[in-house]
């Protein structure tokens, strides 16, 4: 027989790391609304922590170890403000008020559950806010809201450990600099500062899926952390469509990880990967993602259109039941409110997968005078691509050639100039 | 990394047509809620009774249907969820703060981690890959959703 995990000789350091990944934001949360410092309520949950590190082991994991940890970091805050002579009387009322909330009833704390969401979505506001740098906020988000170590952090985005410390204690000092208040934004403002903190979580999900088989398994950790970061986002601001939008696009990317890297570390396309090993469950939880934006209203945002287009692979069961007149659809109303080269060309490729290669040609000819696609491997490989399919064979082969020489992917350039010798043994081709 | 929570049977949930005690409904669906808030919890679904089930057993080429009830309730399954955590320690915290469902206030609910693809050896072969490869020629083009 196994021994109870609460026997104190079993308590370990990693069922403590688990509580504090559960507990971590709502604690520090917590304790940024009672001290108006979330500086100084992370230092202070931190320390709470070093004191579970020493006193579970001995004496057992506690029945309710979130409250442990809130109670333990509130009296070192009411010790930290006695001792702290500056600006004493404010300091006094905070401590007079925390220990009137320290001696409050468990039901009270029940009745609490609504501030609890309330401060954490306060934090995620602050931890993604728009005047931190974007890999700072990420930093933040994942210490602060995802309950991540900063040596966790530094591993799973390939950097330094006293780098992204500095980034923490840089971003931090910034947020009290500019006296960023504890507070969900209102009015036109929520708008912006909700994107920022879709931004961040987007970021961190394509940190992980850009990882390949030989990183650290903190690197594709990261599309986890970010999707849970995503649905807790969900669930605090139901009303978002937006929200459930990146919900859904994380949620369906998500579903193909295990098919869009082979065991060598190289990238299988989306029409080469094996469809019956996608994650039926994630493609379900992401249609019910976008079927939660549709209730909420009509509009469609970027992540909820780019989801919309995932959607519409994942319900493909074979590459050629896809169904393009759709993505054709999605692809207009995405360039039309987020213009922008990249996603022309995505048009253009669906349109030529929906109307035939000429008209996705004129769509992509028109895209050749664009300074920002001029050395994009990708443009000339798609022209290249339906150029071979008009018959136009050597301004195929050219064109293929062409991206072979602009593309820094070995696999890729090997590919393509294979595609550039078949124009040429071509016994079919036109002159 | 993903766990499967699976709840045991009691006499209580194999007993034909009984729902669950509304009071015990509540909890669990608090419980469930405050799953979902933390962003952990994938799926989740309860089982009927066995006597709506069937085992088909199988012995060489025989397939022998046998009809529920089952008996040995310990040994059933009343319901399930999938957790994505970090750890099997988290798993386990997740668990306890469970309400006890139980009528007697004795029961069990068993962890078990998920197997994962990239706990299996490569899905695609180096011949697989080459396949594709060649037949790329034949296949559309595409920039989006790698």
């Amino acid at each position: 027989m196994a021994v109870s995990a609460t026997d104190p000789h079993q308590v370990t350091h990693r069922t403590i790391e688990a509580v504090w990944r559960i507990e971590s934001a709502r604690v520090i949360a917590g304790l940024t609304r009672l001290t108006r410092d979330f500086d100084l309520a992370e230092d202070l949950a931190q320390e709470a922590l070093v004191a579970a590190l020493e006193q579970w082991p001995q004496s057992g994991i506690p029945d309710n170890p979130a409250a442990w940890l809130t109670a333990t970091a509130k009296r070192r805050a009411i010790d930290f403000f006695r001792r702290n002579a500056v600006a004493k009387r404010k300091h006094e009322e905070l401590a007079r008020e925390l220990e009137a909330l320290e001696q409050s009833s468990p039901d009270l704390d029940a009745t609490l559950d609504n501030t609890i969401s309330d401060d954490l979505l306060r934090l995620v506001f602050i931890a993604c806010h728009p005047i931190l740098p974007t890999e700072s906020r990420a930093a933040l988000a994942l210490r602060l809201l995802g309950g991540l170590t900063t040596d966790e952090i530094a591993r799973a985005f390939l950097t330094p450990e006293p780098a992204i410390a500095q980034r923490i204690v840089r971003a931090k000092r910034t947020l009290a600099d500019k006296h960023v208040p504890f507070e969900v934004p209102r009015g036109l403002e929520f708008a912006a500062r909700l994107s920022s903190v879709l931004e961040v979580i987007y970021l961190i999900f394509n940190e992980g899926y850009s990882a390949t088989t030989g990183d650290d398994l903190m690197r594709p950790a990261l599309c986890e952390d970010a999707l849970r970061l995503g649905r807790i986002l969900a669930e605090l601001t139901p009303a978002e469509p937006e929200v459930h939008g990146l919900v859904a696009l994380m949620e369906i990317q998500a579903s193909r990880t295990r098919t869009r890297i082979t065991s060598a570390g190289e990238l299988v396309l989306l029409f080469d990967q094996n469809r019956a090993q996608w994650d039926q469950l994630l493609i379900h939880r992401g249609l019910t993602a976008i079927e939660r934006a549709h209730k909420i209203n009509t509009t469609r945002g970027p992540y909820l259109l780019q989801a919309e287009i995932a959607a519409c692979h994942a319900r493909a069961r074979t590459p050629s039941e896809t169904d393009w007149h759709q993505i054709v659809i999605l692809y207009t109303e995405l360039a039309q409110i987020s213009p922008s080269p990249v996603i022309e060309l995505n048009r253009a490729v669906a349109v030529s997968m929906a109307h035939g290669p000429q008209a996705g040609l004129t769509l992509v000819d028109a895209l050749a005078s664009e300074p920002s696609l001029a050395r994009y491997h990708l443009l000339a490989s798609v022209r290249a691509d339906l150029l071979y399919k008009l018959g136009r064979h050597p301004e195929a082969h050219t064109e293929f050639e062409r991206a072979a020489a602009l593309t820094r992917n070995n696999r890729e350039r090997d590919l393509l100039l294979a595609r550039a010798a078949s124009c040429e043994a071509d016994p079919t081709k036109r002159s | 990394m993903r766990f499967m929570v699976i709840a045991k049977a009691t006499p209580e949930t194999e007993k034909a047509g009984a729902l669950p005690d509304p009071q015990l409904m509540l909890e669990m669906g608090k419980y469930n809620e405050e799953l979902l808030k933390a962003g952990v919890l994938l799926a989740l679904d309860g089982l009927q009774p066995s006597s709506k089930g069937a085992r088909v057993r199988f012995s060489g080429k025989s397939r022998t249907v046998v009809d529920g009830p089952f008996t040995e309730a310990k040994e059933l399954i009343a319901g399930f969820q999938i957790l994505q955590v970090k750890s099997l320690e988290e798993a386990i915290e997740w668990v306890k703060r469970a309400p006890n469902c139980s009528p007697t206030g004795e029961g069990e609910v068993e962890i078990r981690q998920i197997f994962e693809m990239e706990d299996f050896a490569p899905i695609l072969t180096k011949e697989q890959i080459q396949h594709k490869v060649a037949k790329r020629a034949e296949l559309p083009n595409q920039t989006a959703n790698r």
